[in-house]
């Protein structure tokens, strides 16, 4: 048995009291780096520079890191890891600099992509709209205006989560599951937004249908978003779902580079 | 190319090898052999590398022929086996020539049962594995007609290997460390999760399995959910209810379930192997312990090739012998070894 677990802190010369960032083991090789416990535009940011920083810095060691919404995984090649090395590496580079105040990731893209939002191929598009009060026309219009952006690519591969949406959709994930949402399902909770790469069980209300492949195990470029990105949903009519099907794994999205 | 066909196939029949690590950023888990012990237990009695990709059979084998001689080695859960209606041992390498029948039936202990075969399975390869990850979409289970491609054997004689697995079957303790949100259970509540059985439950899969306490769940300060943060195979998640949920190889990338702790990569098989109401409890160890421990078991299995003893008859020349051996128990390992003393 050993002495009680602890998290464990990294001591930053902060100067304004902030309990941020936190640094944390992660199974016996890695360490979790967090910039906040909330979901928001600074902690995202510091997150994504976060990690492309640990990347160009050649960490002794380092085997794979990982952004998600606000804290970055950093796994260590387990023979001769040296947590405490790996800590002392991590909070220095940590220390370098203020990551709150970093810029997004470079070489990001705008991506249109047409997407359904007929009852049939949207189930719950009403639902989702009475909890974030709104007439269902309204809400096709929040959430095609508002140009999201990829917060991180995570739980099924190369599946997005896009935020952020306006404070009415700061609506709870459903406590009953949907037995399983289709590809490229967008679905809706806590002002995020998911668009699925895979299909699944969620918890997330499907609130509209795009025929876009995130994932493309077939293809030379598999994960086709990257976190930084920005996609703006272009309402399309249903008669034209089967041909945006047809068109290709793109399905009718359009891709331009962000200056 | 010539192999492998498979006649008849369990439900929960798929290629897999070590995975694909490196692929998180782009969330896609690790994936691989659920009992990657097995692989390495495998390959050290074919003589091949561990990272050529078996098959996984998970509780219910198969029915499969030979397209040119081949050599097989049967590690993991184990299941009664025969070679053209002869009885073989499992935790042992044999002959498969053209044209043999291999019939494997259900598990009778553990979970996973695993066909390597000489040379491994030769399936397509995806970002540098052959592992099915069918919660992601890659690859499909192995089925009937199907007939999979094996590599170049490079020992093709050597046959008639056993080897005693490291115990793993039957539940027991397994080891963890403290991570992120350890810290949010109270003193009490880690008490219990370390102190009292937990029972696999009947539901789970590649991606994770349910335990179920005899007594109260296991509530933390971080309430029902955390922002969503990378998860990694052995997370012990708290869900809603308060009943851990061990995170496996085909888990998803992010998770925002509070972890009471990791399991250690080094005690995964044993999750993996423990069939539904098997027992399981819990040791929280410190990082340094870890460490050791994943270090030693690293070593211990540079070795295992070594380990591997003769059979002590051809079974291909007496058959019976080891269908007498079978009939009681099938822990084939065990029972050679016993034989050997």
């Amino acid at each position: 048995m050993s002495s009680p677990p602890s998290s464990s802190p990294c001591h930053l010369p902060s100067t304004d009291g902030r309990s941020w960032p936190r640094l944390a083991p992660l199974g016996v090789d890695g360490l979790l780096v967090s910039f906040g416990d909330r979901l928001g535009e600074t902690a995202n940011r510091a997150a994504l520079s976060f990690r492309a920083a640990v990347q160009s810095a050649g960490l002794q060691g380092l085997a794979e890191t990982a952004a998600s919404l606000a804290s970055v995984y950093l796994r260590f090649d387990p023979e001769g890891f040296d947590p405490a090395k790996a800590e002392q590496a991590v909070c220095a580079l940590l220390a370098s600099r203020d990551w709150y105040g970093a810029e997004l990731p470079k070489g990001r893209r705008l991506w249109r992509i047409p997407c359904i939002f007929d009852p049939a191929l949207a189930p719950q598009l009403a639902e989702a709209a009475q909890a974030a009060g709104m007439t269902v026309e309204a809400a096709i219009r929040s959430i095609t205006r508002t140009r999201l952006r990829v917060q991180t690519i995570g739980f099924a591969p190369g599946q997005p989560y896009l935020g952020e949406l306006s404070a009415e959709w700061d609506i709870p994930r459903q406590t009953r599951l949907t037995d399983r949402v289709p590809v490229g399902a967008l679905c809706v909770a806590i002002r995020q937004m998911v668009l699925f790469s895979v299909s699944t069980p969620t918890g997330w209300r499907h609130v509209g249908q795009t025929a876009f492949r995130a994932f493309r195990p077939d293809s030379d470029q598999p994960f086709v978003l990257r976190a930084g990105d920005e996609v703006l949903f272009v309402p399309a009519p249903a008669e034209t779902y089967p041909s945006l099907c047809e068109s290709g794994p793109d399905g009718g999205a359009t891709v331009e580079p962000i200056a | 190319m010539s192999g492998l066909l498979v006649l008849r196939a369990g439900p929960g029949m798929t290629v897999q090898d070590m995975g694909r690590p490196g692929y998180m950023e782009f969330g896609l888990s690790r994936g691989g052999a659920m009992d990657r012990l097995a692989l390495h237990e495998g390959a050290a009695l074919l003589g091949h590398s561990p990272r050529l990709a078996a098959i996984e059979m998970a509780g219910i084998g198969g029915e499969f022929e030979a397209m040119r001689d081949l050599r097989i080695a049967l590690t993991g859960a184990p299941m009664a086996a025969r070679i053209d209606g002869a009885a073989v041992a499992w935790n042992a390498c044999h002959k498969l020539p053209r044209g043999a029948r291999l019939t494997i039936g259900s598990a009778t202990k553990g979970v996973y049962g695993y066909l390597s075969v000489g040379g491994g399975i030769d399936t397509g390869i995806f970002r540098g594995s052959r592992s099915a990850h069918l919660a992601a979409g890659i690859g499909a289970p192995v089925a009937a007609g199907q007939i999979l491609a094996v590599g170049d054997d490079p020992t093709p004689d050597r046959v008639g290997l056993g080897l005693r697995p490291a115990d793993r079957l039957g539940g027991g303790t397994v080891r963890m460390v403290a991570g992120p949100q350890t810290h949010l259970f109270d003193s009490d509540t880690l008490r219990r999760f370390t102190e009292e059985p937990l029972r696999r439950d009947n539901r789970g899969n590649r991606m994770g399995l349910r335990l179920l306490p005899d007594g109260p769940g296991f509530g933390s300060a971080a309430g029902l959910t955390i922002l969503s943060e990378i998860v990694i195979p052995g997370d012990i998640q708290i869900t809603g209810d308060g009943t851990p949920y061990v995170l496996m190889a085909e888990c998803q990338t992010t998770g925002g379930y509070p972890r009471i702790g990791t399991v250690l990569p080094a005690d995964l098989p044993r999750i993996a192997q423990a069939a539904p109401g098997t027992v399981l409890r819990f040791a929280l160890v410190d990082r340094a312990a870890a460490i050791a421990i994943e270090r030693a078991e690293r070593a211990r299995i540079g070795k295992l090739a070594r380990q591997t003893f003769p059979l002590l008859r051809d079974p291909a020349t007496i058959p019976d012998l080891l269908s007498y051996q079978l009939i009681s128990g099938v822990t084939a390992g065990d029972e050679l070894e016993g034989d050997r003393q």
